[in-house]
């Protein structure tokens, strides 16, 4: 009986541009499970880029409730954000977000440097994110030595460093083509069939959503359709 | 516990140090306002410290032992006039100091200044009268020739020793022994001439001079029947305060001064001297120090200048790292971090450069006159100025990109 991983009741977030009031999210909730496949998709403005900050715990609802695996974390302070997203969350953006001039190693030890943990083992278990992605050998390359494909692998290594429950992906294939893009969506694949890490991916490709179990659609701050295969 | 946070400090820090190596000019020119600034400071005080070390040394060749009995003030029916306004001090006084048991030597002394002719050449200089054992009583060292002796003083000779200064304005290299000069129109022979003794603290040249017996001065040039002061050599330094109390007792009764009544002169000791000569070398250093100390301050505000730039650069990568969990606190101690080793390694070559100019100028002979000491407390003192200047020029930036907002560092371009 696999539980939920996330749950959201009612989540609203409201922002002020200027004068201007914005409901960006009005009222979400939606539960999912632990290893789970899921992606959100809508157009531009639907509110999927502030569910995602909220889901990756860069920024709080203004009200509702988010529990990420089984805590409540909508009201936690900043500190405490940033723990919860060095040890359950990973990263994957659209633009890779590497650190530029630094080695595919380095980038994948960041989280390490942030994590209490001790620091004897960090290349080791850096090497072992490399090479479950196929890059162990290109480790020592700079970023800027790397294609698009290369380095959003390493972001995804770097995604698997501290074993996180939950991959956010932003747009992953966004900058690739579609045979790079089929390669990342394969890497997801196998984390989530074989490491069971739950996977929740934003895009507007419906070809690059199909690779997902779920879909939900949003649309002006609300979830308006849910697909299953 | 301590093992992790000194882990933790050494990442930090090797983190610092790979960032700052991606910009290894701009470093290099943010660390030199520091390097400048340390230097100046160090090199600076090494002036001040040396011309301190230079009086105390020659103060410590005069002796301690040294103490000056001058006119003092006198009191006319409740009307004080000043110091030395009174021509009280006779040469009978300073014989009977030199009776006293503390006492080693005395040497009556009065001055004028005067015009001195040898040849076609004149020169205008100090006419210092004294007795026979001045040279002892203020260490002075006869170069060639001889000092005068006590019959040539109770005779009132025409006899003189020139001054180095003197003896090069007259005479250059030839031997001025047993010559004549005109001194106010009266022949005097030359006995001998003194060691060069260098510039005294702000007083001019102590080598522009000649001594004459305080008897010829008092009688032949100037025509009084007072002297100006008496020099004294105690026995030793440790007879000091029993000196300067002999000599003050004797001197009331021979001035016949009632208990109660003020002193119509004063003793003063060598060490009282030297402490002020000391004090006002320690203004000048705290003063060159804190002149150096500005350029300090301009440094830091360079590092504070570039590390907001580098902020501003770096607002992505910023996000990125809030994004994989470092906190405020990470990013605050990071960019610090950057801020402090700039400073520290500022600081370092700072030090070299200060230490290698202050030994430099010692070489150089337009400052031949300067000497410099450098001593570790300027140095340390430099060093953990340069490591504040960091943190606080440091702490601005830093805080401002530890508060970022991690959505929008991530999103900036």
């Amino acid at each position: 009986m696999p539980h939920n991983i996330i749950e959201l009741r009612d989540l609203a977030k409201t922002y002020y541009m200027g004068e201007t009031r914005v409901d960006a999210l009005r009222g979400v909730s939606y539960a999912i499970e632990g290893g789970d496949f899921l992606a959100i998709m809508g157009p531009s403005g639907s509110g999927k880029s502030t569910l995602m900050n909220i889901l990756g715990c860069l920024d709080r609802p203004s009200s509702g409730q988010y529990l990420l695996d089984g805590e409540e974390v909508s009201k936690l302070d900043k500190n405490r954000l940033a723990r919860i997203r060095n040890q359950k969350i990973g990263f994957v953006f659209q633009s890779y977000n590497l650190l530029a001039r630094t080695s595919a190693l380095e980038n994948v030890e960041l989280p390490l440097l942030y994590s209490s943990v001790n620091g004897n083992d960090t290349t080791e278990r850096a090497m072992r994110a490399l090479a479950a992605v196929g890059l162990a050998e290109r480790s020592h390359h700079k970023t800027n030595q790397l294609s698009g494909g290369e380095q959003q692998r390493v972001a995804i290594a770097r995604a698997l460093l501290n074993d996180p429950a939950l991959i956010l992906a932003d747009e992953p294939t966004g900058n690739l083509d579609s045979r790079t893009s089929s390669d990342i969506m394969n890497i997801f694949k196998t984390l989530n069939e074989e490491k069971k890490i739950t996977m929740i991916m934003v895009t507007h490709e419906s070809d690059i959503a199909a690779w997902a179990r779920k879909r939900i659609y949003l649309l002006d701050g609300l979830i308006v359709r849910e697909e299953r295969d | 516990m301590l093992k992790r946070s000194l882990m933790h400090g050494a990442r930090t820090f090797r983190v610092a140090l790979r960032a700052l190596g991606r910009n290894k000019m701009r470093s290099f020119l943010t660390a030199l306002g520091i390097i400048i600034g340390v230097g100046a400071v160090i090199a600076m005080v090494s002036i001040g410290e040396g011309a301190k070390r230079g009086i105390e040394d020659r103060f410590a060749a005069m002796g301690t032992n040294l103490l000056f009995v001058s006119p003092g003030s006198r009191n006319v029916r409740g009307v004080h006039s000043g110091w030395g306004s009174f021509q009280t001090l006779t040469a009978d006084d300073a014989a009977a100091v030199a009776e006293l048991p503390a006492v080693m030597y005395t040497s009556p002394s009065v001055s004028t200044r005067a015009q001195v002719v040898y040849g076609n050449k004149n020169w205008s200089t100090s006419i210092q009268g004294t007795g026979a054992r001045y040279p002892e009583v203020r260490s002075w060292e006869i170069e060639i020739g001889s000092y005068f002796d006590d019959n040539q003083v109770r005779t009132a000779a025409k006899v003189c020793v020139l001054g180095a200064d003197v003896k090069t304005n007259l005479f250059e290299d030839e031997d001025p022994v047993g010559k004549v000069i005109r001194i106010k129109k009266i022949p005097f022979k030359i006995l001998g001439t003194l060691k060069r003794r260098g510039e005294s603290a702000g007083f001019g040249s102590r080598d522009d001079m000649i001594a004459i017996p305080y008897t010829t001065s008092m009688r032949r040039l100037q025509g009084i029947d007072y002297i100006s002061s008496i020099d004294v050599r105690a026995a030793s330094a440790a007879q000091m305060p029993e000196a300067q109390q002999q000599i003050e007792d004797l001197l009331r009764v021979r001035h016949r001064i009632a208990p109660g009544a003020e002193d119509d002169f004063q003793v003063r000791n060598m060490s009282d001297i030297a402490e002020t000569a000391a004090e006002s070398t320690k203004i000048m250093t705290i003063l060159l120090g804190s002149i150096a100390s500005i350029s300090l301050l301009v440094g830091g505000i360079g590092i504070m200048n570039i590390m907001l730039v580098s902020v501003t650069e770096r607002i992505r990568e910023i996000g990125i790292r809030m994004a994989v969990g470092a906190r405020e606190r990470d990013i605050l101690l990071q960019f610090l971090t950057e801020a402090i080793v700039l400073s520290l390694i500022g600081g370092l070559i700072g030090i070299g450069f200060g230490i290698g100019s202050s030994k430099l100028l010692k070489k150089i002979e337009m400052f031949a006159s300067i000497n410099t000491v450098v001593s570790v407390e300027s140095v340390m003192l430099a060093f953990f100025f340069a490591a504040a200047i960091g943190i606080f020029f440091g702490f601005y930036p830093a805080r401002k990109a530890s508060r970022l907002d991690p959505i929008e560092a991530l999103r900036y371009e």
